[in-house]
């Protein structure tokens, strides 16, 4: 489903900031990306949805690559893919159902299959009373899981977070993490990049740990090594 | 349709900057519009003296009237010459009287020549070609002289020449610090709704369904912008008609041009900013 072979992502002026990744997540896993500021999680995240493509080696996404995907490509891509980013990236001139629709709309969805759709997602979240209200009227908590109804409106098979909790308090926190474990328990899989070490431990959830652009450690080859074991 | 209803929330939701958008089109379309039509004007008033391009052929005395009325049909037949009209010496006595005013009376008794008055098509009032018909016209055995006035026509010829250039040149930068405005504030406009642009990419919109409503929220600020400097420039034709000197205006023709101009410079400013935004992102 997602794949990575030894993928390096460099930067005339910065450096590297992704060195030599080799990965796969397979469909329906739920995976933790953490590591210390500049690891190059955010990184490895746009190489997934092909904002940034590798320097060398190769990304491979449900079928599109990095070598040879077109502008089209890439967007017919993000149709299946659900990003959330820690400051929300809300329209704060539209509504919840406006922002959630807006998703739909640009894709070119029929305008009767919307609102149905936009209404499931926002019950899906939490917020079906809150349709209605503008970003500004909403809580951080509120705001984001807005923005995770509107990455689940076209139904991905993956939803890339980058640092959703990262402007939450704990119980906030806890209330995204619930959502987004309800989300991969009815099939899609989670990209989650995290400082939150805390969060981390308490699950059993596969956690990749990234350190100057390389993985440090995955918690997947280290299940592995002991089955071989 | 979806991209015509997003162009017209931006004009709504956005009431200032489009504002400020279709003025800052419609005032480097006026200082345009002006410029224009100074040009207009002066060339008017350069074809209106190029119409008094005139050649007169002074016809030796004794000539009988049937072989002045055969060159004057022959000498129209040039393919230069758009009338040859005969003037008799009584006619030129007459005419002169007539042309002098309160002098007539220095042609009491005086005796002119005969002519043939040669008037020529537009487009062929050049001094070349006056020269070149003159000297076919003095091949008439008969023909004593003839006057054109060759020194005003080349001195004409060289104030057409430098309104002509001086004109191209300074249209050109006229319209080229127009796009410059107008591709700035286009600009202005697409870093407004930047986050929007990053939302729509971040969401699967392809970049053709992003630029769509910027491309006709351009057309649609320059034909207004457009609109709004030729009513300037007509109301500025009007205070210069009243109080200074009578003016020529644009004709339908050139209005059109000027109103494509506006929506041209309106949608490829858009474009242009739009594509730079898009690959910046």
């Amino acid at each position: 489903m997602i794949r990575f072979f030894n993928a390096t992502k460099s930067y005339v002026r910065t450096g590297t900031a992704v060195h030599d990744v080799s990965l796969h997540v397979g469909k329906g896993e739920f995976v933790f990306l953490t590591g210390p500021s500049g690891a190059g999680k955010t990184t490895l995240l746009k190489m997934v949805y092909m904002e940034e493509r590798p320097t060398s080696g190769e990304v491979r996404v449900s079928g599109t690559s990095s070598l040879d995907a077109t502008g089209r490509d890439v967007a017919r891509l993000r149709r299946k893919l659900g990003i959330v980013f820690q400051d929300f990236r809300l329209l704060e001139h539209r509504t919840a159902e406006q922002n959630v629709a807006f998703a739909l709309e640009v894709t070119g969805a029929a305008r009767p299959t919307i609102g149905p759709k936009v209404a499931r997602v926002l019950t899906q979240v939490g917020l079906a009373s809150k349709g209605t209200a503008y970003p500004k009227e909403l809580s951080g908590g509120e705001q984001q899981r807005v923005a995770i109804a509107r990455a689940l409106v076209n139904d991905p098979f993956v939803l890339l977070a980058d640092e959703p909790t990262g402007n939450l308090d704990d119980r906030a926190t806890r209330g995204i993490f619930q959502l987004l474990r309800e989300i991969n328990a009815a099939g899609t899989a989670i990209m989650m990049a995290t400082h939150n070490l805390e969060l981390i431990r308490r699950q059993e959830f596969r956690t990749i740990e990234m350190n100057r652009g390389g993985i440090v450690f995955d918690s997947a080859d280290q299940a592995r090594q002991a089955r071989e074991v | 349709m979806r991209s015509l209803r997003d162009a017209f929330v931006t004009f709504r939701r956005t009431p200032l900057l489009s504002a400020l958008s279709v003025t800052t089109i419609a005032f480097s379309l006026f200082a345009f519009g002006l410029f224009g039509l100074v040009a207009l004007n002066i060339r008017e008033a350069l074809d209106r003296l190029e119409d008094r391009v005139e050649l007169r052929a002074f016809i030796a005395e004794g000539t009988p009237t049937e072989s002045i009325a055969i060159a004057a049909a022959d000498i129209a037949t040039f393919p230069e010459v758009l009338s040859a009209r005969t003037v008799s010496q009584d006619e030129a006595l007459a005419r002169a009287r007539r042309e002098l005013g309160e002098f007539r009376d220095v042609f009491e008794g005086a005796v002119l020549p005969a002519s043939i008055d040669v008037r020529l098509k537009p487009g062929f009032r050049d001094p070349v070609t006056v020269r070149s018909v003159a000297a076919r016209v003095n091949t008439f055995a008969f023909v004593d002289d003839i006057r054109y006035g060759e020194e005003w026509i080349q001195k004409l010829y060289r104030l057409r020449t430098i309104a002509g250039i001086a004109g191209f040149v300074l249209g050109l930068a006229f319209a080229s610090v127009s796009v410059i405005i107008i591709g700035a504030t286009i600009r202005m406009a697409v870093l407004a709704r930047a986050k929007e642009i990053s939302i729509m990419r971040l969401v699967g919109a392809t970049d053709s369904y992003i630029r769509r409503p910027f491309l006709l929220e351009g057309f649609a600020k320059g034909v207004m912008g457009g609109l709004l400097a030729l009513l300037l420039t007509w109301l500025a034709r009007l205070l210069i008609d009243r109080y200074i000197i009578e003016t020529v205006f644009f004709d339908q023709r050139m209005t059109a041009v000027g109103l494509l101009f506006g929506a041209m410079i309106g949608l490829l400013g858009s474009a242009v900013s739009v594509g730079r935004h898009l690959r910046s992102v």
